[in-house]
């Protein structure tokens, strides 16, 4: 949510510089060169503007016409052709961000057509394939979008216009229908992190003013996280759509609808499975945490879901669990707990014994965390004995000193914690050794 | 065995009745309970073993209700368990019987994970054909019901499946009911149910009557083919390619063009793709009027499109379209409807697109015949040929054969050459290599004089490249040219040339010598291999490189059975046995294996060594070690490694090394990671051969590290 600030905040100085240019002075000439289709704008616009101010319904009806005209959009794959037109029609959108974020009382009714008509036709387009056929989020460069020049004005005015005193959603829900809605949502596959930081804000926005719209927002999210699951393993906007919806679980009301445990059992612990884990679990642990601080009873299957869906290969997302797992930790109940800890342990036990020191490290990371081990002590009896042997095993055998250190200080935690039931293992543990010796 | 037998329920009771010879059985059924994931699998995949045993009646009764049990498993355990029952029926008692198979079966239609759901819908296909029209109805066509009006969108999914395999074999009322379960499948809430309901449409369609083909098929087909979502539109385009087939050409004008016109102008790329994708397809389900009337404007559309993807598609399918049309006045539409467009591509931005177009391009020669090529399709050859792009040239060399019958080569040589000897120096040598597989049929198709003239040095050239791939491929290339140009060429040409670089002071080049000769004898005959090949080979023997020494060990045994016996007991034999003692274990160990290996040429001597025992776990081990021999992944210049590190793939041993570069993809990986994976692994090869080598005794001195990825020698 700090980046949304910062989106905001670069929104903020931009329009202060442009406080400088006046929209009263009317037409900045639009029209000069070959803006396609400006033609008939033109006659109306050029007449003796320069002199004084327009009054208030000629300011409405260019308000229309320059909206009207930004409906004119440009090949920017091109990067020589229409270089006036281009100019032109950024400036025009600098004047329409400007004119309602300055002034009040400019959307009136009639405008809301021409709005969105201007904003649908600007950033709703079928996204061009990618580049390269192999994109990889985790180490390649994303292919910005070449339009932006102007989509970002768009996308601009289109905050102003959401966030603006003036605005009205019982008008605009007759435009901002759920068409528009699925449409805006496509366009998250974008690759351009800007326009998804853009989208963000749009959609929360939307999700925040629009009750109406809600629950189609929330199915449709569903609908794309089930495609990027089991059908394509490929969406770009999946970050950006957590987040909005760690703002949204925040807001679910108690008890919780079967429709929203639906979601977390059957869409958000998938989610783990997906290959590109990595660019999108911070957020993901995010709603999970915020799920489970909501409705502390689906504790249970939650961690059982993810010690299903835990990764056999690959350490870094393992590394990614276990932090989800500390999260968890932290905000669980000790009833929830006596119900998980078994098989949480003997995952965890698996962990610290893993060859990869990261993910050893990590698991044992856990015995530095107070409340983890207030937990381990009141359950000491549970959980000795399953963590006991590969602790010890590593203490004698891990290749890397760091993890050899650790175990060791969590070994004296555990002795500390229950010093009879250490030995006794200690003593099982041994005869078990020399028993296995004998044999072999 | 107590352990075996489950706690009063389940099949486990198999154990418990004394019979030994259940034992085994009563083994497996416990591992399906273990908490070993692998040992579970182990035990679904022997299921017919453990059902086989336990009898008809009592797998009914126990070991299905168990298994439906186990559904919430480890999806890995659950895709087995789903293939396992679709061939269950025989151990259930026969098609009176299948029906019991279904409850677990749609249990796993119903998991979330897309594998293990398509496997199940796949076992019930299967199986319905197995089922009695009775007993179809009774149980089959309801579970189709119960999945289609499911609660979760992944049984209705699978539900799409399983329509077209009961529908035919269904009566009239129940048909009515399938129908209807379908249409409203196709307008479902959940875009994922209508994309499976959409990949189905087409084979639904094909075993509904005419009558409502017509009255439902097409009005479902309109709806998905304008779904607001452009995943289920592109895939009403295939089932387009079907329904086409089902309809006269008045219905197809009127009930399906206008929706295909506008998959061709979709706004989406995606749909316009898979139009430009599936086009001969289409081509060919509406006929050549349609085709005619709307399909040619609509692929001059696709060959302009804005974006690249889609004019690659388009231009795939050039030669396809125009060999489809009919041939009266096929001439006049490629001229004066197709070729303009054509024009245009060749200088087109995007080299995906140029090169799709230069893999189809020469085909058209046959089609507009030799004065039309000279004139029309010649200057674009011609501009291909000298493309920035090594694929496109390529793509034009490659397809050769097809000008040469129409107007022949000569025309063309001018252009070639300087084409050819660029690629063949290319700095890429996946791009050398690809030239070197041509390289034949240029041969044959410039002929003999020309070859020897312009193109013998660089085959010759080829031979001593710093990378193993184009060795091995020059020399399998030589090959080749020998048995087009004949001995007395290769005497001539090839031979002296082969067997100069026998004194090589580079000892990789002396081996490729020994590589040319196990390529050539054969081809060359017995003459040439005796009297000029043979006394190099022997002469080599005493190489000071070890590698160069065994690999004399294994061409003598290549061209063995080219000698005269004569040669073999003079000759061959001595010069093995001595290699047999040598210090090196390597050579002595393909010495050996040379010997036991030609043992019908010198008997009796051989057997003595033929029974060493030593020398069968030898050869067991090998068979358990290495089922993949390097050699069969040519991507992998890694592979030179066998020069390199003794033991080779032969001897049972492995280094780190060879682990590693044996790691590679199969080629069922998606192509790109494939390369890319590829890639890595060659270089990781590359770098542990320079290190390698660099460790190594005796050739350590003459190697350097190589700074060439492809490189796998550590010497260029």
């Amino acid at each position: 949510r700090r980046r949304m600030g910062a989106a905001q905040r670069t929104l903020q100085f931009e329009v202060t510089l442009l406080r400088g240019t006046a929209w009263h002075g009317g037409c900045l000439d639009m029209c000069g060169d070959a803006w396609p289709g400006a033609g008939a704008v033109e006659g109306l616009t050029r007449p003796e503007r320069h002199s004084g101010h327009a009054t208030s319904n000629e300011q409405q009806e260019l308000f229309c016409q320059k909206l009207q005209q930004c409906c004119v959009l440009f090949d920017f794959m091109d990067s020589v052709s229409d270089l006036k037109s281009k100019e032109i029609k950024r400036a025009t959108l600098n004047e329409l961000v400007e004119y309602v974020s300055t002034n009040r009382g400019v959307i009136v009714e009639s405008a809301y057509s021409d709005i969105v008509k201007m904003i649908s036709a600007n950033i709703f387009r079928t996204l061009p394939p990618s580049d390269n056929p192999d994109f990889d989020p985790e180490e390649d460069e994303p292919t910005l979008e070449a339009s932006w020049p102007h989509i970002q004005l768009v996308y601009e005015f289109f905050l102003r216009f959401l966030e603006s005193p003036d605005f009205q959603p019982s008008i605009a829900k007759r435009y901002i229908d759920q068409k528009f809605v699925q449409q805006l949502l496509e366009l998250f596959d974008s690759e351009d992190p800007r326009e998804r930081d853009f989208l963000k804000t749009v959609l929360h926005r939307i999700y925040g003013k629009f009750l109406g719209l809600r629950a189609f927002i929330r199915k449709q999210i569903n609908n794309i996280f089930l495609r990027f699951i089991y059908e394509t393993e490929h969406f770009n906007g999946v970050a950006e759509l957590l987040e909005i919806l760690g703002s949204i679980i925040n807001g679910f009301a108690l008890p919780l609808k079967a429709e929203h445990k639906q979601f977390l059992m059957k869409v958000l612990i998938p989610m783990h499975t997906a290959k590109g884990l990595a660019l999108f679990h911070a957020q993901l642990a995010y709603c999970v945490v915020q799920f489970l601080e909501k409705d502390t009873s689906l504790t249970e299957p939650v961690i059982r879901g993810l010690l299903k869906f835990w990764p056999k290969t690959c350490s870094q997302k393992e590394v990614m669990f276990l932090g989800e797992i500390e999260e968890i930790l932290d905000v669980i109940e000790p009833t929830q707990f006596k119900k998980i800890e078994e098989p949480l342990f003997k995952q965890i036990s698996k962990c610290v014994s893993s060859p990869h020191f990261q993910v050893a490290e990590r698991a044992l990371y856990f015995w530095n965390n107070e409340y983890i081990l207030s937990l381990i002590e009141e359950n000491i009896d549970k959980i000795l004995p399953i963590m006991f042997a590969s602790l010890y095993k590593i203490s004698k055998e891990h290749w890397n000193q760091t993890i050899v250190a650790l175990v060791y200080s969590a070994l004296k935690t555990l002795m500390e914690m229950d010093g009879k039931l250490f030995d006794d293992l200690t003593s099982s543990y041994k005869a078990e050794r020399q028993r296995y010796a004998a044999a072999a | 065995m107590a352990g075996a037998a489950g706690p009063g329920t389940g099949p486990g009771a198999a154990g418990g009745d004394g019979d030994d010879s259940l034992y085994p059985i009563a083994v497996l059924i416990d591992e399906l309970r273990n908490e070993d994931v692998q040992l579970r699998l182990n035990s679904i995949k022997k299921l017919s073993t453990i059902a086989l045993a336990l009898g008809v009646e009592r797998t009914r009764t126990e070991l299905l209700p168990f298994l439906t049990d186990t559904i919430y498993d480890e999806d890995e355990v659950l895709l087995a368990l789903a293939e396992q029952l679709g061939n269950f029926t025989g151990l259930v008692g026969g098609p009176d019987f299948a029906h019991c198979l279904l409850p677990p079966l749609e249990s796993l239609a119903t998991v979330e994970e897309t594998v293990v759901r398509d496997k199940a819908v796949e076992s019930l296909r299967q199986i319905s054909q197995e089922h009695t029209p009775v007993a179809l109805e009774a149980h089959f066509v309801p579970l189709v019901k119960r999945l289609a009006s499911g609660d979760w969108f992944t049984s209705r999914t699978s539900a799409c499946g399983l329509f077209s395999v009961c529908y035919p074999r269904a009566s009239n009322a129940v048909r009515a009911e399938i129908r209807q379960h379908f249409r409203s499948l196709c307008s479902d809430d959940t875009p994922m149910v209508r994309r499976a309901a959409a990949s189905k449409l087409g084979e639904f369609a094909k075993v509904l009557e005419l009558d409502s083909v017509k009255s439902e098929i097409v009005p479902l087909f309109t709806n998905l083919a304008s779904d607001e979502q452009d995943s289920v539109r592109l895939l009403a385009v295939e089932a387009c390619v079907s329904i086409a087939q089902l309809l006269s050409q008045d219905d197809l004008e009127a009930l399906v063009m206008p929706t295909l016109r506008q998959a061709a102008e979709d706004k989406s790329w995606r749909v316009r793709y898979m139009v430009a994708d599936k086009f001969s397809e289409l081509q060919k389900a509406v006929g050549p009027k349609i085709t005619l009337n709307d399909l040619i404007p609509a692929f001059q559309n696709l060959l302009k499109d804005c974006e690249a993807e889609v004019r690659a598609a388009a231009a795939h399918k050039v030669k396809e379209l125009c060999e489809n049309l009919p041939t009266e006045g096929r001439e006049t539409i490629i001229m004066n409807q197709i070729l303009p467009y054509i024009k245009e591509l060749v200088s087109d931005t995007n080299q995906h697109v140029k090169s799709a177009l230069a893999s189809v391009i020469m085909g058209l020669s046959t089609i507009l015949g030799k004065e039309n090529t000279i004139e029309h399709l010649l200057p674009l050859f011609l501009a291909q040929l000298k493309d920035e792009c090594p694929e496109v040239r390529l793509n034009i060399i490659s397809n050769l054969d097809c000008v040469n019958e129409v107007i022949g080569i000569r025309q063309l040589s001018q252009s070639l050459l300087p084409a050819i000897v660029e690629l063949a120096e290319d700095a890429k040598w996946r791009v050398r290599l690809a030239i070197i597989e041509y390289m034949p049929l240029l041969a044959g198709q410039l002929g003999v004089e020309f070859f020897d003239e312009k193109l013998n040095s660089l085959c010759m050239a080829w031979l001593v490249d710093h990378v193993y791939a184009i060795r091995e491929a020059a020399t399998n290339n030589l090959m080749k040219l020998v048995q087009k140009f004949g001995t007395e060429w290769a005497q001539n040409t090839i031979v002296p040339r082969v067997l100069v670089m026998a004194n090589d002071p580079n000892y990789l080049h002396r081996m490729t010598t020994l590589f040319c000769i196990n390529a050539l004898s054969e081809a060359c005959g017995q003459e040439i291999t005796t009297k000029q090949m043979l006394p190099i080979v022997l002469k080599m023997a005493g190489d000071q490189v070890a590698n160069v020494r065994f690999n004399v060990a294994k061409s003598l045994q290549k061209i063995g059975p080219i000698l005269d016996t004569n040669a073999l007991q003079e000759e061959v034999k001595p010069v093995l046995q001595k290699l047999g003692q040598d210090e090196d274990m390597d050579v002595k160990y393909f010495a050996q294996e040379a010997i036991s290996g030609m043992s019908f040429c010198f008997l009796p001597w051989a057997v003595t060594v033929l029974l060493s025992v030593s020398l069968v776990v030898a050869q067991r081990l090998r068979k358990l070690d290495f089922p993949v021999k390097d050699s069969e992944e040519p991507c992998a210049p890694g592979a030179d490694k066998n020069h390199f590190l003794r033991p080779r793939e032969d001897t049972g041993k492995v280094s780190a090394f060879d682990a590693k570069a044996r790691d590679l993809p199969s080629p069922g990986l998606k192509c790109g990671q494939g390369a890319a994976q590829r890639n890595r692994a060659a270089r990781v090869a590359s770098e542990e051969a320079v290190e390698a080598a660099q460790f190594r005794g005796t050739d350590a001195a003459k190697v350097s590290p190589c700074t060439d990825h492809n490189c796998s020698l550590g010497q260029c």
